[in-house]
Order: structure tokens, then sequence, then C-alpha cells
């Protein structure tokens, strides 16, 4: 099944009413992915052919993972890019992050950023579930107010529901 | 120091004419009933008592015109329409010139500069058919830079006569002023006149901040900012602009503050492991109470005016809705069941309303509803129409409408309770997130 059916029987499940009116508040083609944008973090030293740098993590690996309308379950692309990202972040102990979350316009201020917090906190609990200690990793959500992209069409949407691993080195490292 | 003094002295007894307050005069205006036909007014300049107020005199006038005709309920005939001039506020009014242009209400009045820097404005108003006085004559005493706080204060007087409601003009807006682009956009707290003069800011652009809200007295603003890097909820105190973070759970994100009417207890969200729920505290004090316990998002709260329940958004049904609970927690009862989704409520300051935004049909609205749910009406309806705040007498809304696209830009609108006389509220730049404060004392 891939993510955009299930992110519909999702929707089917739990949003009844906003989706069954044929509007823009609900998901499209919510084309999942990685996502392997320059983001927040640019700037980061390195080389992305160094497997050991920040800008692979961020390039290479891919610092961001996209979610569904309302949505903040993990999409098997999403999954894939936080196993390397966990891998990334256990072979790198020097490096603690940040994750943010994040939401598309389509929603009133305070309920995004609820929603932007759900969407970290999943980050966070699936990179700890796979062994990275939870006090790397701190979670804070921008809610609508730091779209990635600026139109009012779903091609901006879907960037904009996001949740971005940002990169800190240690102090004293 | 921007405190102004103004003192209602005691009615103008020297002049008092046995008018007699109407009721079910001509010279009266049912705003419930929605108003279709304007009432025609005229406000000639008020007498400068020396050349030195002449340009005060047509600044006060000017003022309480845009005040009353900017209700949508009045409507000015023109100065130029006028066949009269009024060149003394002592002499007696020629109803019969003024019969002639239509005017139904008529106000008079003089200003004379006391002093360095007070000044002292008198007042009447005149039921133009009847041909006599409605209610007493007035004075206010002030100081000359808060000239704007008394021609509102004397346009509330006029409103209040004809319509029988409390008015809504000295009175202040704290928000959030924007600028810069979409992706990385600048916000401050921001203050000004509900008509948008006398424009303060209240911090820098240098973190985001969020939803301001007034305390019921006008003295305080409870809003969200990342001044810490994640969002916390802030406490400032508007005359000295001093501010302090709220002590709220470290490692949490807390957000969506507002005041209980008595001015010491805060509601707010605070968002743990993933988990959004509602909590309270008392300001002074500082220990939080958790107000719901539910693995939804509950955020948005408002309190009802007697601060015995709050009406809050929460998503526990899939979608966001509206729900009233105790104040002190406990069982929540939904009131919101039309198609869409529900969000940031706010209670009337009479109690018996609470407005809205909503999400349905690809458009967001502002509207309101009764306390128990029934009876919803949309007032708006536009791309991105958020956040409603009352405006001290529970006839008019405030909220932020947002353009589409990549040049989007935040502004803030007003509309009536009815729904009628829709219009931006003038600001220099972007502007989201009123909160409107109560009337001045």
């Amino acid at each position: 099944m891939n993510y955009t059916t299930k992110a519909v029987i999702l929707c089917a499940g739990l949003a009844l009413a906003a989706c069954t009116s044929p509007d823009r508040f609900e998901g499209q083609d919510t084309g999942m992915s990685g996502g392997a944008d320059a983001g927040m973090g640019t700037g980061l030293s390195g080389s992305a052919q160094d497997p050991q740098s920040p800008a692979y993590f961020q390039q290479s690996i891919g610092d961001r993972v996209l979610f569904a309308v309302d949505q903040s379950t993990l999409s098997r692309e999403a999954e894939a890019t936080l196993n390397e990202q966990a891998d990334w972040l256990s072979s790198n102990p020097d490096y603690n992050a940040t994750i943010e979350g994040h939401a598309d316009e389509q929603g009133t201020r305070e309920y995004n950023l609820a929603l932007g917090a759900r969407r970290a906190n999943a980050v966070q609990e699936y990179l700890v579930s796979r062994g990275v200690a939870s006090n790397r990793l701190k979670v804070v959500s921008y809610g609508k107010e730091r779209p990635i992209e600026i139109c009012s069409d779903e091609s901006c949407y879907q960037q904009n529901r996001r949740a971005v691993t940002v990169l800190a080195a240690r102090a004293g490292s | 120091m921007m405190r102004t003094m103004i003192s209602l002295l005691a009615v103008l007894t020297l002049w008092a004419l046995p008018a007699l307050a109407q009721d079910s005069g001509p010279l009266r205006i049912e705003i419930t009933e929605g108003v279709i036909e304007p009432m025609p007014y005229a406000v000639p300049d008020f007498v400068a008592e020396s050349g030195a107020e002449r340009d005060m005199a047509r600044n006060l006038s000017r003022v309480i015109a845009a005040d009353l005709s900017g209700t949508g309920l009045f409507r000015e005939i023109p100065q130029d329409a006028h066949i009269s001039r009024i060149t003394s506020f002592q002499s007696p009014v020629q109803y019969a010139d003024w019969r002639a242009v239509n005017a139904q209400a008529l106000i008079t009045g003089t200003v004379r500069f006391d002093g360095s820097d007070r000044m002292v404005v008198q007042f009447r108003i005149h039921d133009v058919f009847a041909g006599q006085e409605l209610g007493d004559g007035l004075q206010f005493v002030g100081t000359r830079d808060g000239w704007r706080r008394i021609a509102h204060k004397v346009a509330d007087v006029v409103y209040s006569r004809i319509t029988g409601e409390d008015g809504y003009f000295d009175s202040r807006v704290v928000f959030v002023a924007e600028s810069g682009p979409k992706d990385d956009r600048a916000k401050r707290l921001a203050i000004m006149d509900y008509d948008g003069a006398n424009l303060r800011y209240l911090t820098d652009s240098s973190n985001i901040v969020l939803a301001p809200r007034f305390s019921a007295t006008g003295d305080r603003v409870l809003y969200t900012s990342y001044e810490m890097g994640f969002p916390r909820i802030y406490v400032l105190d508007v005359a000295n602009v001093g501010r302090r973070v709220l002590p709220t759970l470290d490692g949490t994100m807390s957000f969506a503050p507002r005041f209980a009417p008595d001015g010491r207890t805060v509601a707010y969200s605070l968002s743990q492991g993933g988990n959004t729920d509602l909590y309270r505290m008392n300001i002074d004090g500082g220990q939080s109470t958790r107000l719901t316990s539910a693995p939804s998002i509950e955020t948005a709260p408002s309190y009802s005016p007697d601060g015995r329940r709050i009406v809050f958004e929460s998503d526990r049904s899939g979608t966001p809705q509206l729900y009233i609970m105790p104040a002190g927690g406990g069982e929540a009862t939904r009131i919101s069941f039309g198609q869409g989704r529900y969000g940031t409520p706010v209670w009337s300051p009479r109690g018996d309303l609470i407005a809205f935004t909503k999400q349905s049909g690809g458009r967001f609205h502002i509207g309101v509803m009764r306390t128990d749910g029934s009876e919803e009406r949309l007032l708006t309806a536009s791309f991105l129409d958020e956040g409603p705040t009352w405006a001290p007498n529970g006839r008019v809304i405030m909220f932020t409408r947002e353009s589409r696209g990549a040049q989007g830009q935040s502004r803030i609108y007003s509309v009536d309770i009815s729904g009628r006389n829709l219009k931006q509220v003038e600001t220099p730049g972007g502007a989201s997130d009123p909160s409107w404060g109560p009337l001045q004392q």
C-alpha cells in the first residue's frame, strides 16, 4: 500500500467531515519523500560526500520528513529517512539535534502549533526507538510560522508539513 | 508615559433643558434588528473658543464622525451640505435648518484650551426632528495629546444614547505587527487605538511572537514568544512594557494563554511528549493545574465572562471542534456540530455568544453561535480568516484576514455580528492576532 492510499484511509477514519467535501483542506497527492532540500541548517560544515559530515546528513540522508494533512503518522519513506538519521546520529555522538515540527497554513495558528508538536514528537520517538539517546534530542514546534515554500497550493503545502532534524555540535566537542 | 487624564465632569446643569431621554422617539437605533438604513446625522466643526483651538475643533469633529459613520449605523450629512453654521455653542440651534438637510441627529460642541496642556470639551446631542436635546450636555477634560480619546468618548456617548448600548470607540487593540516575506516574517507585539491610531510597539522583532490577549482591565497582555527558543508564555505590563516569562515545565512548549476575568488565573496549552492539553496557573503563584487529560489536541481556551466555564478547541472527535467545560476542568460538552472544522472560540463579553474560526468548503469563516451551539451564523468567508476578538460591547468582531499566495499578507478586519460593515482596520503594515481591550476608564 503506498502512502497516499494509507493517508486517504486514515483520513476517512479520522476526519470524515474534512474528507467528504472536495476542498483544499484535504490532501491531494501527498508525494511523500525523505526530502533532501537545503533547509534551515544550511551552512553546515563538511562535504556531502563525507558520510561523517553534517552536510551529508542534511543533503544525502535528508534532514526532513513530510506528513499528510493533519497527520503525524510516519510514512515508510519517512521511516527510511529516519533510519539513516538514527544511524548517523549513533555514529556521530558529537552532535545533538533539535527536531522542528511544522504545519501548512491550512489551519488556525494555535492548532498548528500543537500539530507541529505532534509531528516533531513522532520523529523524536522514532529516533529514540532506533537507539538515539533521548537526551540528545529536543523538539520545538513552529506551527505555520515558518513555511519553507510560500505558494498557497498543495505543491507547497506538502513541503511545509514537515519535521526537520537540525544538528548542533555538542558543547565541548 | 502615554497616560491621559480624562475626567467626566458633572452634567452641564447650567444649560440642561428638561430634555427627556427618549425610549421610543425617532432618534433610536435598535442594533439587534440589523440596521439597513443608517441614521443621517450632522457634526459641524466644534466651536473654537479662540483661534488657538481651531485645528483641534475640526479634528475632534472629524474623529467623532469617523467613529459614528464607521459603525455603519450612522451616515454623516457632509459639511458642505449644511445650510446653517454653528458659531456659538450657547446660542439656540436653528432646528429647521438641520431638518432641511435631513439630519436626524446633530452633535454640537466647543473646545477650550486650559493651561499649557489641558483642554475642555463640551458637547450636546440634538434630536433634530423633535427639536430638542437628547439627554444633557456633557463636558470632558483631558490632555491635549489625548484629544483622540476625548473625541472617542464623545462618540461613545452619542452611540450609547441613540442605540441604548455601550460604545466601544475609546478602546485599544493589541496585535502582532508583521513585516517581511512569508517565509521569513518578522513579528512584533504592538498596541493601537481601535481605529488604528496611536500605534506603539511593545516588543522588537527579534523573536516570533504570537496571539496576544488583554486582561479584562486592559493593563496587561499575555502572549507567546520564542525568546527562549521554544514557545513560552509571557506577561507584559502595557504601561511600562516590562515583561516576564511564566513558569512552565522545562522541556515543554506552552502557548495559547488567556486571562480569566479575575486577572490572576491564566488558562493555556502545554505540549509535552507531542500531546497538547489545557492547564491553568495563578499568574503570581506559578503552580499549574491540569484541566484536560486526553491524547488529542486541546487548545485555544476562552473563559466565560463569569469565569465559571471555559470554551476550547479539541480534535478528540477526529477533527477540531468546540467544547465547553467547567473552569476547574471536568466533563466537556461538545457544542459545534456543523460541517467543517472549528477553532479559536472566544466568549462574548456579554456572555451570550461564542465567536469562532471555521474551515469548510475550502474557505475560512468567522462565525458566531449561542453558547449551546445553536443558531450558528457565518459572518465572513475568505481564503484565510481566523482569530476573532470581541469589541467591549459584544457587537463587533475583529479578526485576521490573510491573502492567498506567495505575496500573501495578513491584515486586521472588523465586522458586525450581523455580518454587515466588513472593513479593514488601518495599520502601517501587516497585522494579525488582534485582541480587543475594554473601554478605557
